[in-house]
């Protein structure tokens, strides 16, 4: 009888560690898969779950399957807060990747210090790592940089004034902000500064008082649609002066809608959008034409940067469980910041205690759209 | 400087003739049954949205334009007589929370099948600019005001001059009245949906090469149609049209002279204004009720 009920006892005891050993590690995602920013969380929920599904194959992560849930915000803030909280109270997520947006990924940051859970944002504006919050990290390159490759470039060929126009979402209000300060920095003058709404349909309001300040060249910060219909009317206004893109275009839906209002652009991108024109010996090639072939065989549809920002978060996260062999919340965010030269899609990634963006200005090739394609220029 | 103000006017002309258009469907239905059609912005939406769809498909592009005014009229049909017609004793409020309910419903199917990207339809002549007095516009524009004065035109005509226009009329100033003296008030009904959604659909199809298009389109129209139409007078179609012209020029003059942050409050800003001065509108008759 004792040694029945002591084996019962055992049995009991055992039945949690085994099924523990087997369960999945649950990671969890949220991305604007419809809405305005569609254009950014589809590519990203669909690279995350492609990658998934090739590493189950593979075998897993540490032995265990990845189980990734995915949330869709809808590209709304306040689903956004939801979708989080759900993914870190309900799931009990040991990471998450996303959101796709600056704005949303404002709104939700502070939940995960409390959480003691990491997040990879897969937006750009650099006010999501800077002040530090010890919890966040993020795939994209900071607007500073692309900012930074944008002056380089007007500085080379001699330009003097500059105008800006930029979106008021998260997105254009934080690039507005990096202008703000390093237009004088660098030595320019800023001669206008003007906004549109993201669902505005007509800038040449706008563009004509640019067009009055006689700038030498234009900033445009926003992502699709509204940066296309600026092209559009800068062609319509006869205004000849240079535009400069960010790199929120940086898909080839921008030029199909911008049409041959798009020849001649300049933008900084990475290197994924460039894959077939960087040379065979860079660190990167492998990896962004792989991540190609895979993604346009399985969805057929074109590559575009902002899947390569789920495809960091995501392999970013796997190197940090496999770093440290273990899939705790706070052993991923230590492990996280200690990855070094890491080669991912949007550039190789050096995370450390104070960075944890882990990309500089080198992740971007400023690219000139010819004949509606990107063209990388020297 | 001449010429941006010049600029400003033209943009502003263009933007408010479609703000106009939508606003005219608003009158239409108003006219005839009293409701205020949240669906109107998603009628302009369907127009641009299935002409894009058309054109891809491989229709001619005037074929595609016809085809898209056409579905976007049956559209309108169906929704009355699956909709509104059935409800016949519902009230004015509830008629409306159902127009709003209809535009969720058209704008969720055409995210799904049509897809959520935004797209462009090619200009109907050429992308080339004219210039004009150190301003440019874009042929597209010309169109666009055009068309919008011959839509206007013919409403007047319609609903001045023929029998069916005023026995519409009729309708809205006395439902039961206008029945007593043989008017057919369900048909009415039936064909003002149908107008509006003609309408707006043509405001959509000649609107979507200058402005790109998406499922998503018709929320930000249908505000400011709405806004163009309290503006000119609830109710009176060149109110609507000239209120759709007044807030474009007021956003553009707007966002180019003062702040291009603050361009969609210039016109709300006026609107409540004026709604505290002359609550019928610029060109409304105030309302006299015989007993």
């Amino acid at each position: 009888m004792t040694i029945r009920c002591f084996l019962i006892a055992l049995a009991l005891l055992l039945i949690p560690v085994s099924a523990q050993a087997e369960e999945p590690i649950k990671i969890g995602a949220v991305f604007s898969a419809t809405g305005p920013a569609s254009f950014l969380g589809e590519p990203e929920k669909n690279t995350v779950i492609m990658l998934a599904d090739q590493i189950n194959e593979a075998g897993g992560v540490l032995g265990r399957k990845l189980e990734v849930v995915v949330y869709d915000d809808e590209t709304d803030v306040n689903k956004c807060v939801l979708a989080v909280d759900k993914l870190l109270k309900k799931d009990r997520v040991v990471t998450v990747l996303g959101p796709s947006v600056s704005g949303n990924t404002l709104a939700v940051m502070n939940k995960f210090p409390a959480a003691k859970v990491p997040m990879l944002s897969c937006a750009a504006a650099e006010k999501i790592v800077n002040p530090l919050n010890p919890w966040v990290f993020k795939t994209p390159q900071s607007d500073r940089h692309a900012v930074t490759r944008i002056l380089e470039h007007a500085q080379n060929e001699g330009y003097k004034n500059i105008a800006i126009i930029t979106v008021s979402d998260g997105y254009g209000q934080a690039g507005r902000t990096v202008l703000q300060e390093l237009v004088p920095e660098m030595g320019f003058t800023l001669m206008a500064d003007e906004v549109y709404g993201p669902k505005d349909t007509d800038m040449t309001a706008q563009l004509t008082s640019i067009k009055g300040a006689q700038p030498d060249a234009i900033i445009c910060w926003g992502t699709n649609p509204g940066p296309a219909v600026i092209a559009k009317n800068r062609v319509q206004l006869g205004i000849k002066t240079p535009l400069y893109m960010s790199h929120g275009v940086a898909s080839k839906k921008f030029i199909e809608l911008a049409g041959n209002a798009a020849e001649g652009l300049l933008l900084p991108a990475g290197r994924l959008i460039v894959a077939d024109q960087i040379p065979d010996d860079h660190p990167q090639k492998p990896v962004v034409t792989n991540y190609i072939e895979d993604y346009e065989s399985r969805f057929d549809q074109p590559i575009s940067s902002f899947g390569g920002y789920a495809w960091d978060a995501l392999m970013l996260t796997v190197k940090a469980i496999e770093m440290g062999n273990s899939a705790d919340p706070q052993d991923i965010r230590d492990n996280l910041e200690k990855i070094e030269g890491f080669v991912g899609t949007g550039g190789i990634f050096n995370f450390s205690a104070e960075d944890h963006n882990g990309l500089d200005a080198s992740a971007f090739e400023m690219v000139i759209i010819e004949n509606g394609d990107w063209k990388i220029v020297e | 400087m001449l010429s941006s103000y010049l600029q400003y006017l033209i943009s502003g002309l263009t933007v408010g003739a479609t703000y106009g258009l939508t606003g005219l469907g608003f009158t239409i239905i108003y006219n005839t049954t009293g409701i205020i059609n949240f669906a109107q912005g998603e009628f302009v939406m369907l127009g641009g949205m299935l002409a894009v769809f058309l054109a891809s498909a491989g229709a001619p592009l005037p074929l595609a334009l016809l085809g898209a005014v056409i579905g976007t009229v049956i559209v309108g049909a169906l929704m009355e007589r699956l909709t509104i017609r059935p409800v016949k004793n519902a009230s004015v409020i509830q008629l409306i929370i159902i127009t709003i309910g209809i535009s969720i419903v058209i704008r969720g199917i055409v995210m799904i099948t049509l897809g959520k990207d935004t797209f462009a339809l090619p200009h109907f002549s050429g992308e080339t600019p004219i210039s004009l007095g150190g301003a440019t516009l874009m042929p597209q524009s010309i169109w666009i005001l055009a068309i919008t004065g011959v839509i206007l035109a013919a409403l007047r005509f319609f609903f001045t001059r023929t029998l069916f226009g005023k026995a519409m009329l009729a309708c809205s100033y006395d439902r039961k009245a206008a029945y007593l003296v043989g008017v057919s008030v369900e048909r009415m009904v039936l064909f003002s949906f149908m107008l509006s959604a003609f309408v707006g659909a043509v405001g959509g199809t000649i609107l979507a090469p200058l402005t790109l298009t998406s499922y998503d389109r018709g929320i930000m129209l249908g505000l400011k149609g709405f806004a163009a139409c309290i503006l000119g007078g609830l109710g009176n179609p060149f109110g609507a049209a000239a209120g759709g012209l007044i807030i474009g020029v007021l956003e553009s003059f707007g966002a180019g002279l003062i702040s291009s942050g603050y361009k969609d409050a210039f016109a709300f800003i006026v609107l409540l204004l004026l709604l505290f001065i002359k609550p019928s509108g610029l060109f409304g008759r105030a309302q006299v009720k015989r007993v």
